[in-house]
Parts: C-alpha cells; structure tokens; sequence
C-alpha cells in the first residue's frame, strides 16, 4: 500500500474496527504544525518512543492505538516485539496518550491497524534490534554482521558471547537511529511471536474487574454530569425550569448551553457543540433524576417536519423512483437497450433501514478543565479530532488540551465523532471542577450519527445462456440535490461507489441516484456502504442465479470470470480507497475455500433448510460467507452454522483474536438484519433502548462459525470490517432457499421472522 | 436514607435515596467499577451481581432491596483471579471489548454453582439475558463448558494462559 505521506486522509466513515477513509489533498492550513497528515501522517517510527527496556531485560512497549475490543493493544505490541527479538512473555504493554508529535495514526477504523501498521510498527522493532547490536558490536569490538539476536539477547556465536538486552539498552539507546529503509526484516518462518494465538493482555483485568474502562475514571473532587439535547437534531433550548433543577438532592449546579457561535461544524458533519442543558450533581443517578423532571420549551426548528419521519421517507423514495434519476453516477455501454434485448428481466425493490451503533459502554468522558488547560481521559476512535473540537469549545490551543486515551467498551464507528468530549470539556469549564459526563442508554440512541438507510432499484437482464448482460441501479438515498448542476450529495457514509461491485464485470451497467433531505446525522458504522450494499447486490444476484436456473455459486463464479479487462476508472468502491475495485482471482479464492469448507451443493436445499452463499470485497479484505439455516412455521428462522473465508493477505498476525473479530461480525450482522432499525417521527427517533433495538443473544447465535484464511502473497490487511457485510445476504439467501421467501427489505422481523 | 449492605463481605453503610439502583451505589458510593451500566433497563445484564447467590440485575434492583442478603461483584467473585469462570475466560480468551464480560460470568458463575455441569440449553437459558455487542457468544459458551470441568477447585489453579495452552 502506498499513501503519499503528503496527501491527506480526511475520514469520511467508520467502525469499531474500521472506518473509511478517502484521500484528498492536504488542505493548507493543517500542511504545517499540528495534525499534520491527518491519520496516516506524523512522525517515523522511533523505536525510543516505543520500547523501554529495564535493565533486567524486561520490555515494555507502547501500543498507541484506541482500544475498543479490536485487539490492537495486544497486536501492535506482538509486530515490534517479533521484529525486536524478544520474548513475548517478557514484553509490558502500556498504553500511549493522545501525542502527534510522537506517533502517526492514533485512530481506530477503517481496518486500518494491521494495514498502515505491519510496516511501521515492524520497523520501531528492528531499528531498536540494530541499535542493540551495534551497542554490542562496540562493547566486543566485533563486526555488527558477526552478531545474531534471539530471545532479547544479542549474541557472537564465535567468541560464544551472549549479552541480554537489558545490559545493552543504555548504550543502544543513546545511539542515533539507522535509516528505517535500510533494516530487513525476519523471514516470516522464524516468527515467534506474530502468527501466534495471544490472549489479550487486559483479560487478567477484564475477569476481576479492574477499572480500565472510560467509564471507570475518576478524579478527586469529580462530579457526574448529564447533558440533555432537544430529540429533534437542532433543536434549542427557549426555557426550562432549571431553578427547581438546581434545588434537587445532590444537584450542583445547571445551565442552558447555548453557544452558536461554536455549534457551526468544526469539522466535517461533527457539528461541534450542541445546544442543550448541562446537570451537574454529586452521583450519576442524581444528576439522572435530576434531569427527569426537567420541563424544557424547545425551539425544535425545521427537522421537527412531518417529512422527516420513515414512513415519508418511503412515501418519497418511492416517487423517485419512478422519476428520472437526479443523478447518473456510472454508466457503461447501453443498459436501456440491453435490457429490452434481454432474454430475461429481473427487478426487485430493496431497501435499509438506519441503525444505531450501540456500543456497549454509553458514550461517557471525563475532562479536567483548569487554568487555560484541560485534560481528558476518552474512549474516542480518533482522539485527534476530538482535541480540535474541545480546544475551539475551550477557546484554548489545542496543545492545552491534553488526552488520555482509554479503553473503551466497543466502538464499531459511533466514537468517530467526539460530540460527547466536547460537551465533557466544556461541561467541566462551566463547572469549575473535574466532569464526568455519562450519556443515559437513550441519550446515544436518540443523538447517534446512524448507519444511513436506503432504497434501492434494481433490473437486470440475462441473456439466453443465463449470463448477465444488463444491470441497472437506481440507488434512491439522502441528501442534497443540486439541481442546476444535476449533482448529489449523499450525507456522510451514504454514497455508494461508482466502481462497487459488479460494475466492471458487465458490459452495460447503470448507477443512478436521487437523494432526499434528511434531518438526523449519519456517520459510519462498522462496514459502512459495504453492510447494507452487500445484502442488496449479493442478494440481487442469487435472484439472478435462480432466474438462470444456475447454481449461485457456479453463477458467482462466472460472473467473476467475466471482468471487462480495462481497469476501472475513478475512486473504488468502498473499501477500494483508491484502487480500482476487486480482484476477481482473490475473490474466486475465498468463493471456492467457502463452498469447499461447507460442502455447498452436497445438501438439498428446501423444506425448511437451505444454504445460502455471499461475497463481499471491502476495506482491502476479501470474503465470502456461507449459511445453513433452517426456517420453521411461523417463519422461525435458527442459522446452525456459518463457514467465513477471508483473505487478508499473507499474514494473520494473532489468530485468536482474528477468529473471535470475524465470528463476532457474523453475530453483528445477524442483530443487523433481523431486528435493527431506527425509525424517525417527526425528527425524533423512535427507538429509545435495547429493548426495542434488539441484538442476537447466545441462544440466537450459530452454535458454530467456521473460520478459514487463506493466505496469499498480499501485504496484510484488516478484519474488523469486512468480515462483516456477506453475512447478511448469506443468512437471506439461505432463508430463500429453506422457504421459497426472498427478502428484499431489511430488518426482516418486519417481514414476521423472528429467530427460533 | 441509611442503609447496611454486605457487599463481597465487607458490611459498609451508605446514605442514598431509596430509589437509586444498587447499580450506582456500587459504581459511584463504593467505587467498585467492575460492574457496568449498559441499558438501565434490564436488558443488557451488564450490571449483573449476586444477591444471595443469585444472579440479579443491579440496575433494577433498588438499594433498599438489597439489604437482606450478601452482595457479590465481579470484584468479589474470586480472592486472586482464581474462580473458574474467570480462569476458563482467560483460558479462552474470550472477550473483544471486554465491557459486558463481568456481567456475563457473574451469570456463568452463579449458574455454575447450581448446576455444576449445565448442558448447552441450560446455558442457553441461563445466560439469556446478557447481551454481548461483540458477539463472542462462542467462547462465552465454551468457557462456561471449560469452567465446568475445572469445578470448583480452581482456587488453587493458576491461570493457563491462551498462548500456554495453545487456544485455536
């Protein structure tokens, strides 16, 4: 992978392992000091930031990512360890503040982790590696070629010399650091440590209990805050009884947070600090009670419309889809003729609902504010953009704003933004005193910024061999449309590329699009585009296959094999970040590893069992996903197991927890396609808690989920993402073909299935 | 109001209003952490404790009914880490974020203790009411069956850990 350090990573999208990220060039004002390249830019790997080794060679090595259950502050640690030639059972891990002048890329998503760091982090290893050597090379006055290193120590087996790192460290680390470029790496063959099943090093705190959470901090003198929005996005505070507030049991104080000339977008779609009213009490369940019996006279503005509730939202889409596009994103060769031609039409009508993350940990921070300074202790994803936010809320310099990142409790793209940090500084200002901000479960499930829902119109055409010929999409979404330049403009994670899947593999295809006005936020949420336009494309081609009479994944196949040999042109789909889309041949690997490694074909499908097939290419991973279930009467729907091929590279650099990621994204996408979807009246979201957002509990689970990497010569790359989108149409082919019933609109639980 | 609580055996008192959850006495009063708010409303089990053995919802049981039997949290389930709920977690390696996992084995854990061998429905129904966001539903189960067969001598046991014993 090449990034151009000069261009700069704007993230668009996100998740809990990954966000999107799409490349534009580096704007001016941030081409100097600080925040300088954005995720991917900052300092070169420093093995002195790195590693610290105690003289009695114990190692401890900073892992400088966000933790939110990704595994990264075991993984990362295990790449510099290998390349430092230590033993893992000897390595510290501790984790690093919030520091660009230290470290680049301090930020979780996208699946970017194993990507932008198997050669950097490999590189703070091996340069600490060749310091040690050279330390000894100068102590015994031997060439540094005589020496070897194993086991944290550096050895000269013709003198059958051995000294421990922790001797050599003080002499190695005063020496300068050798040009990264020049230092070669270990043959995978001797890897001792990547490769390796780890647990996660936190787990001795997890299983006791320990405090480690973002949730957990606490401060002397601490008090716990509530902040109430308007339920409508933008809506503001005219009055409220905060006198009567203020006299209630254990309250300190309460204010209305009305600062407009801070609620413009800071950044982009992260609207900075919200109008809304600040509790601040001795407990958190005071401040809660508190806030109960506020009576507030809201201002609800424009998005408190009947226009902005879903059953409008589907009245619209419907009309527009029927209206000529308002945009035309892609199209290759003649699908209208094409498919007045064809041997065979088919049409369906899918659509998504919007979701909210839900992460299990409520969106919380605590921020000390004193003197012109804040410090924060946060479970953000992106740390960076959450500083810019609270320094201009603070109206400090954002060097003032200290951060200190904690383990957070899931993530999955929702601590992307950093609304709740900035509303925990400004909250601990107004204070006069350390905050820490809790958001009630219904406060993140009424102020997300949701997976964005949409419709989707599809027709094809096959032709007399069954082969596809035409492909037409009228993609009916959110957002503005310009009508003078003809253009759209989807809100954030909504587009869908003009080179996803399958443009390129046929010869007249379409992309059309028309969006609608939408007055809630969206954002990323984990796999985004990919977790709803898997399901539409993946589950259009089986009805596809069927209507061939083919096999769906002998139809796959040759699909695959049908790629129009010039390269795509433009930005890829999602995932492709700059690449032109899939590789067919990666693609046709995963797909036989899955239909192998279930026995696809073996079993007959109908009377209430059946297999279903999926693939999806997304963040760099490949992957295609095979389901069994069964559909009993009532439409009772039990998944008995799962078969999940990936290639993500050469590479997995710790299986255990690479197996847990893809087998919890299976469960992931399940909860998504079943019961998930927030509704809106009015503006307002409908859904308040879990009790109404359900997610798959252990009965609902697949008893098993295979999980096969096939290991290719490709630089390794991330799956947290896009394990997840082929599951989702893999369970709705399967319930096809158990029951004859095609879904075409999720969640399916409003079609009447329910889990067994 | 006053009230006398026995939490992992140590008897403190706290003055709190009636209504609030033993849930945030045990969070923000006693400054135990390990127990986790998720929904407030019972149906995440994040904040699942023991009230005389049994597993309960800590956010839906209020502190004034919580006095008459002895309190146990994740902090208290073992002296030293040792219990085999949280010796088979680690053997598993089974959370990703870790932030329902107390919840979760203060279910195993008292389910164990009724039924020292549960079958897979047994630990269906038994932890049916704690929700993993991550989705590690397979390991939670295997190391509940991991748990069983260590019993309940694991006091003198040390933790295996994953990469010892070699997990897949």
């Amino acid at each position: 992978m090449s990034i151009n350090r000069r261009s700069f990573l704007k993230v668009t999208a996100a998740s809990g392992g990954g966000l999107l990220l799409s490349l534009y060039s580096q704007p001016k004002a941030s081409a100097q000091g600080r925040g300088r390249g954005g995720p991917f830019g900052g300092p070169e790997p420093d093995p002195h930031v790195y590693i610290k080794i105690a003289p009695d060679g114990t190692t401890t090595i900073m892992a400088k990512n966000p933790e939110l259950g990704q595994g990264v502050k075991t993984m990362l640690p295990m790449l510099i360890a290998e390349e430092l030639d230590v033993e893992w059972k000897n390595v510290k891990i501790e984790q690093a503040d919030f520091d660009d002048t230290k470290y680049a890329g301090q930020f979780a998503g996208g699946s970017f982790a194993t990507p932008s760091n198997w050669v950097p982090m490999r590189q703070a290893g091996a340069a600490g590696r060749a310091l040690l050597i050279k330390a000894a090379a100068q102590n015994w006055n031997v060439p540094e070629s005589e020496l070897t290193t194993s086991a944290g120590k550096v050895l000269h087996k013709a003198s059958n010399r051995a000294a421990g790192y922790g001797e050599l460290a003080d002499k190695a680390w005063a020496l300068p650091v050798p040009d990264l470029r020049t230092l070669k790496f270990k043959d995978p063959k001797d890897y001792t440590i990547i490769g390796k099943p780890l647990m996660q090093r936190e787990l001795p705190n997890i299983v006791t209990g320990k405090p480690i959470f973002a949730i957990d901090m606490t401060r002397p003198g601490m008090l716990f805050a509530v902040y109430q929005k308007c339920p409508v996005f933008g809506g503001k505070v005219v009055s409220a009884n905060l006198d009567e507030i203020k006299k209630m049991p254990g309250v300190r104080n309460a204010w209305v947070v009305d600062r407009p000339e801070i609620t413009e977008p800071v950044l982009p779609q992260d609207p900075g600090l919200e109008n809304g009213i600040a509790i601040v009490a001795d407990t958190w369940w005071q401040a809660n009670t508190a806030r109960k019996k506020l009576q507030v006279n809201w201002n609800e503005g424009p998005n408190a419309d009947a226009s902005q509730s879903s059953t409008a939202f589907a009245q619209k889409a419907d009309e527009l889809s029927k209206q000529k596009p308002q945009q035309t994103l892609r199209n290759d060769g003649d699908v209208e003729a094409a498919l007045s031609s064809a041997a065979k039409v088919v049409e369906g009508a899918y659509s998504f609902p919007f979701i909210s993350h839900a992460p299990l940990e409520p969106q919380n921070c605590t921020a000390d504010y004193r003197d012109g300074k804040c410090e924060v202790w946060t479970n953000s994803q992106i740390p960076g953009s959450g500083r810019t936010l609270a320094a201009k809320a603070l109206e400090v310099d954002e060097k003032n704003v200290t951060l200190h990142m904690v383990r957070g409790g899931g993530g999955f793209g929702r601590r992307l933004t950093n609304d709740y940090m900035v509303e925990a500084a400004y909250i601990s200002k107004l204070a006069g005193a350390p905050v820490k901000l809790l958001w009630a479960r219904e406060d993140d499930m009424a102020h997300d910024y949701y997976r964005p829902g949409g419709f989707q119109y599809l027709k094809a055409g096959l032709d007399n061999s069954g082969k596809i010929v035409a492909w037409r999409n009228h993609f009916v979404s959110y957002g503005d449309f310009d009508a003078q330049k003809g253009q759209v403009k989807f809100v954030t994670a909504a587009a869908m590329g003009a080179t996803e899947f399958p443009q390129r593999f046929i010869p007249n295809y379409a992309l059309h699009a028309s969006v609608q006005r939408l007055g809630i936020r969206t954002g990323s949420l984990r796999a985004p585009g990919s977790n709803s336009f898997a399901f539409v494309i993946q589950s259009f081609i089986d009805e596809l296959a069927h209507a061939a009479g083919k096999d769906p994944v002998e139809f796959r196949l040759a699909l695959l094999n049908s790629a129009i040999p010039e390269p795509a042109t433009g930005r890829g789909g999602r995932g492709g970040f700059g690449a032109p889309g899939l590789n067919a041949d990666r693609m046709k690997g995963v797909v036989q590893l899955a239909a192998e490694k279930s026995g696809w074909g073996k079993s007959k499908s109908g009377k209430g069992r059946g297999m279903g097939f999926a693939f999806h290419f997304s963040h760099q991973g490949y992957f295609a996903e095979v389901a069994d279930v069964s559909v009993e009467s009532g439409n009772k729907v039990k998944v008995h197991k799962v078969w999940v091929a990936a290639d993500v590279g050469s590479q997995i650099v710790n299986p255990s927890g690479a197996e847990n990621i893809v087998q919890g994204a299976v469960v992931d996408g399940m909860s998504e396609m079943m019961g998930q979807e927030i509704t809106l009246d009015r503006g307002r979201v409908v859904q308040a808690n879990f009790d109404h957002f359900p997610m798959v509990r252990l009965v609902q689970a697949p008893p098993a989920i295979e999980v096969h990497f096939l290991k290719t010569d490709n630089p390794p790359t991330g799956l947290g993402e896009p394990a997840l989108p082929p599951i989702v149409p893999a369970v709705a082919n399967a319930i096809f073909a158990a029951s004859g019933k095609r879904l075409r609109s999720l969640p399916i639980a409003k079609s009447g299935f329910s889990w067994a | 109001m006053a009230y006398k609580l026995n939490v992992n055996g140590r008897v403190t008192t706290v003055d709190v209003s009636p209504d609030t959850p033993l849930l945030w006495v045990i969070r923000d009063v006693l400054n135990l952490h390990g127990t986790k708010y998720g929904c407030g409303i019972g149906q995440c089990g994040a904040c699942t404790v023991h009230l005389g053995g049994r597993a309960v919802r800590s956010c839906q049981t209020p502190v004034s009914a919580a006095t008459s039997a002895p309190i146990t949290t994740i902090e208290g389930l073992s002296a030293d880490g040792t219990h085999p709920v949280q010796v088979a977690w680690q053997e598993i390696d089974v959370p990703q974020c870790g932030y329902c996992q107390a919840g979760q084995m203060m279910s195993a854990a008292a389910l164990l203790a009724r039924n020292p061998k549960p079958s897979d429905k047994e630990i269906d129904s038994a932890m049916n009411g704690n929700l993993c966001r991550c989705g590690t539903y397979l390991r939670i189960r295997q190391a509940i069956h991991k748990a069983a067969e260590h019993g309940n001598t694991a006091s003198a046991r040390t933790v295996q850990t994953a990469e010892a014993s070699g997990i897949k």
